[in-house]
């Protein structure tokens, strides 16, 4: 008999969804209520992850195609405080649009399901499943404004090229399973031989599919459309949440199977990285919407979680997810300032938008310039901590070319993050903005913007409990 | 000792920053924020001259030592003081409050927030000054970005956006091969303690690399030609006090950062690339003096003095001779009071007649005497006249570089002349010749506070120049035993 413990938060979860569909077509005007038990359900989950998988160690179920070990652990608690944010601190602005529906929050639970399947999986089929699962509810959020037409064709677009790059992820799987005999990542390391070149097009054309959905050049194009078309709240779902569970699939992908053929797909991952941060911050300098403008930072800050991936140490996953982690923290308080942007029922997300917010908001600017002086990587913000711990494993390994040019983007990416604050704090002033925010979102900003702010203070606890992650 | 006076020097202006932060400042409660600013980074000062009193001229030994563990196995919060940083405390808590006291009228808009980023500086360069470990040393050294960033942007003048940008951009360039070579010495070594640095050495054939990395910090924050170019705009667009801060305490960082790390880290390297710094000073001397001549915006003239000051020190430094780096450390004290002061005399006559042109004025020795007065000290003392401090520095180093280098002590004595020239014409043509300007007859004298801040700066330029003992007693030992180890290190090639 299987251990149904340690699966008990994804059974508890879809048994939740299924529940709260069945409320929502029998119970009306019930958003809020469905709502409200989605928090609780996240939260609970969140807890059960916590109580039942977090000592586990290392086990494996159902025939090894499930793994629990303190990496998924880890990086589901992560997502599930996440989501519960982003789901937490967007109530008002889907008021604001009408769009604030049963559906929204069921189709946010699926999705964090099927990334907490991602995250457990140890076989080619289970992870492609949860990343179908995570899909398709995301493609529905997309274009969850149906009536606005940026959102609907965010959505489409992005369902479109996300079937392709799923293809992409399914060829490269079959390939895979073809030259190895499984597709269980166990088996497929026992059968590695590293002479099948073949096996290399598998591993290039899974990475091609991974990158897609992480977002790293050149496999970005969607993101900027996207995430500018979106909802801000489905914005900041995609900024943060699915990038934890992409990175931890890459991490279990890279690390547990194909560990021996690290030569191959090394620079692959470099140049995806290398790539991912340049072109994210030499693009995002021209950018006047805000939200293109995030979508680019993000995806220069994926370059920099990918350069801890490229080093094949515990050291550089270990720096990846503390990375990840920040990141989070950062998207979190910048995304909580886009959603206190609001006027008169109206959302501004333009950057002349901020233009001399300072004057009439003062702390409002005050925390946006410590989140973005800490996105550029300025010490002693977090955001520094995040870089630094990344360069200190990749230049572990003497990778010097990627450090410097890792490190001189940030120089680049410093500008745009430099006018934006330029805008805050230098420009004339505008109108002022409705100050009546949720608790939530003032919490989650002012939470955000102090740990950012403190975290020199601390910095050995984040990596005390990250250097539990052992996959090698 | 148990009380942790260093981390408090750091924290006290912090807590002063945090106190006006929640004080919630309105424009009815301006005086109440100055006077708390005030009286902290005051506190500060005489916590610091405590600390001069207690330090043991004796031993170049880091004294005050606090090492505590920051991120485990890793980095050590360790910071310390020796004869060298301590005058750099010194200088950094001497010149704050004088910095403070300046705002008058200058700042009218946001007067809290422009404290509490002044006090956050200040902790930041006092990090600086006595950060044991690389890490914490870079910490603070780029931290400092931050609040100089917004005193230009938010409160400088007309081309300030631009400016802050080139501050900024420039900086943080050259940090980040900075930050690549710490953390290759962490590899190479196992440590980025300085102290254990300092004993076990870096492998020769690492030096040369990491020389460069932490030069092409060094230099543009120094700044040394041809990567000083962000200095004047910065200069000329920040508000007096953010010129204060620049020139007295910001420029000495890298001059304190190549004695400590190019000096005590790399010796074989500093060796090597020291025809390289003895060129760029030359030129820096030489090149800037020229453009200082042609300058007619009062700033920007004594941004460019700078820089040929700054000459100076990076040539007294890799002369690598006693005298040569007493002489560097002695011009970089002497630098912060006299630029400070002169760029507070600037934003007296800015303040009246808001306008920083030299033609604008002329003929005011009449009506603001003390004024002219006091300025004509800081003049002769920028140009080094025997008898201020400036000129104890330049005499110290001109005179290790006529034992290294003949040409290049010829050269350097030369950009002394045109320093003369440039500072006596400014001097002429804003206080001397025909009063034509009919204007400038409202001018009113210096009222007291600000005869307080200029005498406060005169004293001590006066006082070194005629006794520079204190200052070189100080310095001794510590770089003495800098200098044996230095030479130790290249004989024995580790």
């Amino acid at each position: 008999m299987e251990n149904l413990q340690l699966v008990f938060p994804e059974i508890f979860l879809s048994l939740s969804i299924m529940f709260l569909l069945i409320l929502g077509v029998f119970k009306k005007n019930s958003s809020k209520l469905i709502q409200n038990i989605s928090l609780i359900i996240l939260l609970i989950t969140a807890v059960i992850t916590f109580n039942e998988t977090i000592n586990v160690g290392e086990i494996k179920l159902f025939n090894s195609s499930v793994i629990v070990d303190y990496l998924s652990s880890f990086m589901k608690i992560i997502m599930l405080i996440a989501a519960f944010l982003a789901l937490t601190i967007s109530s008002n602005y889907l008021k604001t649009f009408k769009i604030f529906k049963i559906e929204y929050p069921i189709l946010i639970l699926s999705s964090v399901l099927g990334m907490m399947v991602m995250i457990s999986s140890n076989d080619l089929i289970v992870f492609y499943m949860g990343l179908e699962l995570q899909s398709l509810a995301l493609y529905v959020l997309a274009t969850f404004n149906r009536d606005n037409i940026k959102s609907s064709e965010a959505g489409l677009k992005y369902f479109v090229l996300s079937a392709l790059s799923s293809g992409l992820l399914l060829y490269g799987c079959s390939l895979i399973y073809g030259f190895t005999g499984s597709t269980n990542f166990d088996l497929i390391a026992s059968e590695l031989n590293s002479n099948e070149y073949a096996l290399t097009f598998g591993i290039v054309f899974i990475l091609v599919g991974l990158a897609f959905k992480i977002s790293a050049v050149p496999f970005h194009m969607w993101a900027p459309d996207v995430y500018e078309g979106s909802p801000t709240s489905v914005t900041l779902f995609f900024t943060i949440v699915p990038k934890i569970a992409a990175l931890s699939v890459f991490i279990r992908f890279l690390y547990v199977p194909f560990l021996n053929l690290i030569e191959q797909w090394q620079m692959i991952l470099v140049f995806l990285s290398i790539a991912s941060m340049l072109f994210g911050a030499v693009a995002a300098i021209g950018q006047t919407n805000l939200k293109r403008l995030v979508a680019y930072s993000s995806i220069s800050h994926v370059g920099y979680a990918l350069a801890g991936l490229t080093t094949g140490t515990n050291d550089g996953i270990q720096s990846s997810v503390i990375y990840i982690t920040i990141y989070v923290l950062m998207n979190l308080g910048l995304f909580s300032c886009l959603l206190m942007m609001k006027r008169n029922n109206e959302y501004y997300e333009n950057i002349e938008d901020l233009s001399g917010l300072s004057k009439n908001h003062p702390m409002l600017s005050l925390s946006l310039l410590i989140i973005l002086f800490s996105l550029a990587g300025i010490p002693p913000l977090a955001g520094f901590f995040a870089k630094f711990y990344i360069f200190k494993s990749v230049l572990e390994q003497s990778m010097y070319f990627l450090a410097i040019v890792g490190l001189l983007s940030t120089v680049v990416a410093a500008f745009y993050y430099l006018r934006l604050i330029k805008i805050i704090y230098f420009d004339k002033e505008k109108e002022k903005y409705d100050t009546d925010h949720s608790l939530w979102l003032k919490f989650s900003l002012t939470a955000s913007t102090l740990l950012i702010l403190i975290y020199f203070i601390f910095p050995s606890q984040l990596i005390e409990v990250v250097s539990r992650i052992n996959i090698i | 000792m148990n009380f942790p006076i260093l981390s408090s020097l750091i924290l006290l202006p912090t807590i002063g920053a945090l106190f006006i932060f929640f004080t919630r400042s309105s424009e009815k409660n301006n005086n109440t924020v100055k006077y708390v600013a005030l009286f902290t980074s005051f506190v500060n000062f005489f916590l610091s001259i405590y600390l001069w009193t207690l330090f043991d001229q004796t031993t170049s030994e880091f004294q005050f030592v606090e090492d505590r563990v920051w991120i485990e196995n890793f980095i050590n919060y360790k910071i310390g003081v020796d004869g060298i940083s301590i005058l750099f405390i010194l200088l950094t808590t001497f010149i704050t409050p004088l910095c403070i006291l300046s705002i008058n009228n200058s700042i009218k808009n946001r007067l809290s927030e422009f404290l509490i980023a002044v006090l956050i500086m200040e902790s930041f360069m006092i990090g600086v000054f006595c950060s044991l470990d690389l890490v914490v040393f870079y910490l603070f050294f780029e931290a400092g970005l931050i609040p100089m960033f917004l005193i230009i942007g938010i409160w400088g003048g007309a081309k300030r956006v631009y400016s802050a940008f080139k501050f900024f951009l420039y900086t943080l360039l050259g940090s980040v091969l900075m930050l690549v070579a710490i953390i290759s010495i962490y590899w190479i070594t196992g440590t980025t303690d300085v102290v254990e640095l300092y004993k076990i050495g870096i492998d020769v054939k690492y030096q040369n690399l990491l020389w460069l990395a932490f030069f092409s910090s060094f230099a543009v924050k120094t700044p040394m030609w041809p990567v000083h170019t962000w200095l004047p705009d910065a200069h000329v667009e920040a508000p007096t006090a953010g010129s204060v801060l620049l020139a007295a305490i910001l420029l000495k960082m890298a001059g304190y950062g190549f004695i400590r790390f190019s000096l005590g880290l790399f010796p074989d390297a500093s060796e090597v690339f020291t025809p390289l710094i003895y060129a760029l000073s030359v030129i820096a001397i030489i090149f800037t003096s020229f453009i200082a001549l042609m300058q007619e915006d009062m700033k920007k003239l004594i941004a460019y003095s700078s820089v040929a000051h700054m000459g100076f020190v990076t040539l007294g430094i890799f002369t690598l001779q006693q005298q040569g780096i007493e002489g560097s450390i002695i011009q970089m004290i002497s630098h912060g009071l006299v630029s400070a002061a002169l760029f507070l005399c600037v934003g007296v006559v800015y303040d009246r007649m808001h306008s920083r042109l030299i033609d604008t004025y002329g003929g005011i020795v009449s009506i603001i005497p003390k004024y002219s007065i006091l300025f004509m000290l800081f003049t002769l003392a920028a140009l080094g006249l025997p008898g201020t401090s400036g000129f104890v520095g330049e005499f110290l180093i001109l005179m290790a570089a006529f034992k290294d280098n003949f040409l290049v002590a010829i050269i350097a004595s030369f950009g002394v002349i045109i320093g003369a020239a440039y500072m006596l014409w400014l001097y002429k043509r804003v206080v001397f010749g025909k009063l034509i300007n009919t204007d400038l007859k409202k001018m009113i004298d210096l009222n007291k506070s600000e005869l307080f801040i200029l005498s406060c700066l005169a004293i001590p330029t006066l006082f070194f120049g005629f006794y520079p003992e204190p200052l070189i007693n100080t310095i001794e030992v510590s770089i003495s035993d800098l200098i044996e180890m230095y030479n130790y290190k290249l004989v024995s090639k580790i």
